[in-house]
């Protein structure tokens, strides 16, 4: 790779000069004087009455400064907090313990090994209540109360919510000569990334101000949190969010430890840091999916796709604490319909409460795009089988045509722009289909196991207009600030916070196209909210789509400023200027021009600007995006399954993707390729389950598996394009894409292997023992422990 | 206890706790940030570091165990300004994203290096599977230890 | 982050050292070596020695060596070294297919092959590969030396005849023609065993002179396939017999259910496992 002299292309990060150095600097590895250092004490139980809490001994411990805990917070008003959802969540616990390894007091010393010491000191009395562990039994007459904190409470019932016609999608499923219906569960999985969650809260008393450095994929967001839940006005406080060690959904919320190192640093005076160890991470922190759902399909008996219906039942753990646009209590599920062209659809979801940490969306998920897509694609698969029809001939013969774009799909959302056909003739060109399908009969007649499967997905990204999406009442909108300084060398401050996505070059990149100066000298300055706009932060696909066209719309206005200034200097009319790139020109005489960088000095110099033009060229803008962009794709996965003793391997994956047009195409191909090692981790073997007594276990990276080197294969991509007609750019977003479209390629390749077995489904993760009871006929239930 | 460990080519001696592990004596005490840690259990590898030349895992060796030893960083990779192979490698073929895992994948990929100049790709993978990336689905670490071996024959010195 | 409680630490310089140190410190002290099993364990607070006795600088048990008719490994002889071994792949190919399947390289650079035989973990790999073997350990205390077959050597999960104040110095496996292979299937690169199963099998003139079947992680009493060993004894190498015998090992083990599998998929495992183990051990003799 080399690196271009402007705009879009391949060109090396340039963040990474200081990663391959051991010189990023993730939170743990901030170093402020007189820091303190915490721990949590977590409840050992999921779901227990506190009688009694003593905290004397570890307080007694010379090096513990506090102990704090949930009385302590209740006198401050600071015991519970509220959720990105609308409910509340406690910090502390002070009446009960819902879910294994919730908070319950916050032990602060002067070292970090003392304060792990000293939780073994803090003695707390439970008084164990029965838990509720099956989602399928939370609303059971009899089922215990979780959330007896609300007043009036009497079940676990959290939310009902629908999209699309109930009642013309039963009548298209009444008239229908084919129905297939199966239930799926999408189990409980964790974004897990490799640097676990860690804060620094350290207040000033003297001025009063708050800085907080935090691993948050959402600054901006989580000041002005910080300032409801802790009164701090807002101005007065600082969140720095410095590299991210990934993210992946899993440093969107705010978590209790983070408030009570606030409060720990107001009553101690010092910097207080807590770094949540992998334990913490994966079984207090928000987790992803948890959706049992039961779809069906209808169509022809040609194979004319018609309807979808679908219930859903969301397991959403102990708070309702997911991070979603407040109008979708179940994100984005309802493009469930895929990429389809149907007559009608309809789902339904219901929430439950159960004593499991709370969360729900995240890793990559797209707000519940993954859980959707996982559901449709298993669904026309199974649709396939029964009809007895080749899996792609399916899928072509039902995907939207490309003059049906703009698209309004049955639940309501109008995709943008696709060409799915082409999409998938790519796919099946680049993987060499009809000769896999060929290799395939010939070991069939050997007695081997080789499966091939497909998925197409619809992803729905770039959340999202303001008038319909909002998190806890902040729109979607982000904002962009561009600074042109007299040199011609620019600075960006973005709203979004890079995980690893790279926007220190992309959104260099974005300015160097618009502007047509070099990517390098471009600055790009994020993650600091005393020196960025505003905005909801990097989730949900969103960085280029949203804060990608802030960036993009602040550039044009600088190079319409831009023209001003050069026909003051050319002494022409701004009519008679052209543009290309980095330069404004006299129209029809090309030499007669002024550089960017020639403007930028002059806009600072004594030059005289026409009446009403102000000096200089810096701009911003704040993106409200019209519409969410819709990239698409479709995968195939090839596999070997060794029916002795269930284990599979994953020989090929062949992933098209079209996500508009690509800032870096490096950058985007390497999501996706990460996003294609979750495929295989969630197929195979992630998982959270949870035993009789509400148990976790996935408590550690030794239960918790997430595939390595040896698990994956080298990654086949090939790409469209087809650009977003309303982002300025034509980008649509990519971050998680491939997490969400690849599970369902290696389920349907895994079930297609197992299909001279009679095998129909079995659910994630296919791990040796799964597979091989599916082959039994007696499929293992993933969301319990395996008894 | 007194303890004398060599990083980087320089000795330190340190009063530290027995316990004390050593990747927090390599962040905590020597302030050399760039080995991480992600899972306690030695399951992720991004605190590998050399430990007499060879790769192990920091969180789960004591930093007195390191006594009158030498350790190598990802720090210690680079000779000045001229970056060794593996980092050129990583920097051209996208090898990182979050950067969270790249020290240790480093420092695996410079060892696999010294003891086999031209690793196929099925070796690069083995070599590296007691590590985990979340971010690239290995691939382009792949290519980029790949690079390194066809791009730099030898360390930096 | 997890750390370990507060514990005194020695570095012993010989055997005898370590072994004078483990009676100075008493039964609360252990043994540390490469401490990937231990370390853990104090970490998650599941362990608390008052006292480690780090016996890495004792290169007298660091070697591989052939003496006597016997492979020899020093109990602090590293994962990966053995894999490395020539002679032990020559005359034990077995080792190397467990050791390739042990953890991970980074891991194995460090655990020691006597550390994960004292963890006795029912899910370790090599307790059911030196029991195949019928491996001898010798163990060392203040008061002389003995010898210990691997069989006899575990008590049960996480229990072995070590008493306190002893250490295990060296594993001992008679040279003796064989064919061996061990076979593991796990839920991904590098974790613990769902199941595995070794073999072993001297041949002497188209008769199983003696045989040897560990199953790891399947709950075989002593990681051992007794009766299925006793069924193969004396018989000729047939694929009917090692069916059999593959019947007869799963009907005789007792696994546990746990989030790797249920009980009826490990004990068809230790079937499957059986039966492939013995193929690949004979295959081997081509």
């Amino acid at each position: 790779m080399t690196n271009t002299p402007t705009g879009f292309g391949r060109m090396t990060r340039k963040e990474d000069a200081r990663f391959v150095r051991g010189r990023g600097t993730y939170v743990d590895d901030v170093r402020l004087p007189g820091t303190l250092h915490a721990a949590v004490l977590r409840s050992p139980l999921a779901h227990a009455r506190i009688t009694a809490i003593d905290t004397r001994a570890a307080e007694a411990h010379p090096k513990v400064r506090v102990v704090i805990t949930g009385a302590v917070l209740a006198d401050r008003g600071l015991a519970w907090m509220p959720t990105l959802s609308g409910d509340v969540q406690a910090v502390l616990a002070t009446d009960k313990v819902r879910f294994q390894g919730q908070e319950v007091a916050f032990v602060i010393a002067d070292d970090p090994y003392s304060a792990r010491d000293a939780l073994a000191l803090v003695d707390v009395d439970y008084d164990p209540l029965p838990p509720v562990v099956d989602a399928r039994t939370a609303l059971d007459p009899d089922a215990p109360v979780i959330r007896d904190d609300r007043e009036g409470r009497r079940d676990n019932h959290i939310f009902d919510w629908e999209a699309g016609d109930a009642a013309a999608t039963d009548r298209v499923f009444a008239g229908a000569a084919v129905v297939v219906a199966q239930d799926v569960l999408y189990p409980r999985v964790h974004p897990a990334p490799l640097e676990t969650c860690a804060v620094i809260a350290d207040h000033d008393v003297v001025t009063g101000k708050l800085t907080v450095w935090a691993t948050t994929q959402a600054p901006h967001a989580h000041r002005t949190l910080l300032a409801t839940i802790t009164g701090i006005p807002e101005h007065r406080i600082r969140v720095v969010s410095p590299d991210v060690g990934g993210g992946f959904g899993n440093k969107v919320p705010i978590y209790p430890a983070y408030v009570c190192a606030v409060a720990g640093s107001m009553l101690t005076g010092r910097p207080v840091k807590w770094t949540e160890d992998r334990s913490e991470n994966l079984m207090a922190t928000t987790f992803a999916r948890d959706y049992h759902m039961h779809g069906e399909i209808a169509s022809t008996v040609d194979g004319k796709i018609l309807a979808l219906r679908v219930r859903v039942l969301a397991d959403h753990g102990a708070f309702n604490g997911t991070a979603q646009p407040s109008k979708y209590p179940a994100g984005f599920f309802h493009i469930v319909t895929g990429s389809y062209d149907l007559e009608a659809a309809h789902c339904s979801v219901t929430g439950v409460y159960t004593n499991k940490a709370p969360g729900g969306v995240a890793y990559a998920c797209s707000f519940r795009v993954a859980e959707a897509s996982f559901l449709v694609e298993r669904l026309v698969d199974l649709l396939a089988l029964e009809l007895d029809v080749d899996p792609a001939e399916l899928r072509m013969r039902n995907l939207l045509r490309p003059e049906q774009f703009p698209y309004t799909c049955s639940t309501g959302w109008e995709y943008d722009s696709g060409d799915y056909p082409r999409a998938l003739a790519l796919l099946l060109e680049t993987a060499g289909y009809r000769e896999l399908r060929a290799e395939q009969a010939r070991r069939r007649e050997l007695g081997e196991h080789l499966g091939i499967g497909l998925s197409f997905f619809t992803e729905a990204v770039g959340a999202g207009p303001r008038k319909h999406m909002d998190i806890v009442g902040l729109g979607m909108a982000d904002g962009a600030e561009l600074r042109v300084h007299p040199t011609g060398k620019a600075v960006l401050r973005i709203s979004v916070q890079s995980q690893g996505q790279g926007h220190e070059t992309t959104f260099a990149q974005i300015v160097a196209h618009e502007l047509g100066i070099g990517p390098d000298d471009v600055d790009v300055v994020h993650g600091d909210t005393d020196a960025t706009p505003f905005g909801l932060g990097t989730y949900g696909s969103r960085s280029t789509p949203v804060s990608g066209a802030a960036a993009s719309m602040a550039a044009r206005k600088v190079r319409e400023r831009a023209r001003i200034v050069a026909s003051a200097m050319l002494e022409v009319s701004p009519d008679d200027l052209e543009w290309s790139p980095g330069r404004w020109s006299v129209r029809g005489d090309p030499t007669a021009g002024k550089s960017i960088t020639e403007i930028a000095a002059a806009a600072h110099s004594d030059l005289d600007l026409p009446d009403g033009v102000e000096g200089q060229l810096d701009a911003s803008c704040v993106y409200n995006p019209p519409n969410l962009t819709f990239p698409f794709g479709a995968y195939l996965c090839v596999v070997e399954v060794d029916p002795g003793t269930g284990q599979v391997v994953v020989r090929r994956f062949v992933a098209v993707d079209d996500c508009g047009v690509r800032i870096n195409p490096s950058i985007v191909e390497g999501q996706v390729h990460g996003g294609l090692a979750d495929g295989i981790g969630v197929a195979l073997m992630e998982l959270i389950a949870f035993d009789p007594d509400g148990n976790h276990l996935g408590g550690s990276f030794m239960d918790y598996l997430l595939p390595t080197a040896v698990d994956c294969p080298s990654w086949e991509l090939a790409e469209t394009v087809t650009p977003s007609p309303h982002h300025p750019l034509g980008a649509k977003g990519i971050g998680e894409c491939a997490t969400v479209g690849s599970p369902a390629a290696v389920v349907n390749a895994v079930m297609d292997a197992l299909r001279p077995f009679g095998v129909r489904h079995a659910d994630m993760p296919l791990t040796p023992a799964a597979v091989w009871r599916a082959i039994q006929g007696r499929p293992l239930r993933g969301d319990l422990a395996i008894d | 206890m007194q303890i004398a460990v060599v990083v980087n080519g320089e000795e330190h001696v340190r009063d530290v706790e027995p316990r004390l592990l050593l990747v927090h004596f390599l962040r905590e005490d020597l302030g050399l940030t760039g080995t991480h840690w992600g899972c306690d259990t030695s399951n992720c590898g991004v605190c590998v570091v050399h430990l007499d030349g060879v790769p192990v895992k920091s969180c789960t060796v004591l930093a007195v165990m390191a006594d009158g030893r030498e350790v190598r960083t990802v720090e210690g990779l680079a000779r000045g300004a001229d970056l060794d192979p593996v980092q050129r490698g990583f920097i051209a073929c996208h090898g990182l994203q979050c950067g969270f895992c790249t020290p240790g994948m480093l420092m695996t990929a410079r060892w696999l290096l010294d003891h086999d100049p031209d690793p196929s790709t099925e070796d690069i993978r083995a070599a590296l599977s007691g590590q985990l990336c979340r971010c690239t689905g290995y691939e382009n670490i792949v290519r980029s230890v790949r690079w390194a071996a066809e791009n730099g024959s030898e360390a930096a010195s | 982050m997890q750390v370990p409680a507060s514990f005194q630490y020695r570095k012993a310089t010989s055997v005898a050292h370590a072994l004078s140190l483990l009676a100075e410190y008493g039964p609360e002290a252990r043994v540390v070596a490469g401490g990937h099993s231990l370390l853990p364990m104090m970490k998650l607070r599941l362990a608390h020695p008052e006292a480690l006795v780090d016996i890495n600088d004792l290169a007298e048990l660091a070697e591989i060596r052939v003496e006597g008719g016997a492979l020899v490994i020093g109990a602090l002889v590293r994962h990966a070294e053995l894999l490395s071994s020539a002679v032990a792949g020559r005359h034990f190919p077995i080792l190397h297919d467990a050791e390739r399947v042990i953890a991970d390289p980074i891991v194995r650079n460090r655990g020691t092959v006597g550390g994960s035989l004292c963890q006795a973990d029912p899910s370790e790999d090599l307790s059911a590969v030196f029991a195949a073997l019928r491996a001898e350990l010798v163990v060392r205390g203040l008061d002389g030396e003995r010898v210990v077959a691997a069989r006899d050597f575990f008590v049960g999960p996480y229990e072995t005849v070590l008493a306190d104040g002893e250490l295990l110095v060296a594993i001992r496996v008679p040279i003796r023609p064989s064919v061996s292979a061990y076979v593991k299937v796990d839920r991904r690169a590098g974790d613990w065993a769902v199941g595995a199963a070794a073999a072993v099998l001297e041949l002497a003139g188209g008769v199983v002179a003696e045989v040897g079947i560990g199953l790891t992680a399947l709950g075989a009493r002593k990681f051992v396939a007794a009766e299925a060993e006793d069924h193969l004894r004396a018989g000729p190498p047939s694929g009917e017999r090692f069916a059999e015998a593959a019947r007869i090992a799963a009907a005789h083990c007792a696994p546990t259910a746990d989030q790797r599998g249920p009980v009826d998929y490990k004990r068809h495992l230790a079937g499957e496992l059986v039966a492939r183990a013995l193929r690949g051990a004979v295959g081997r003799a081509a």
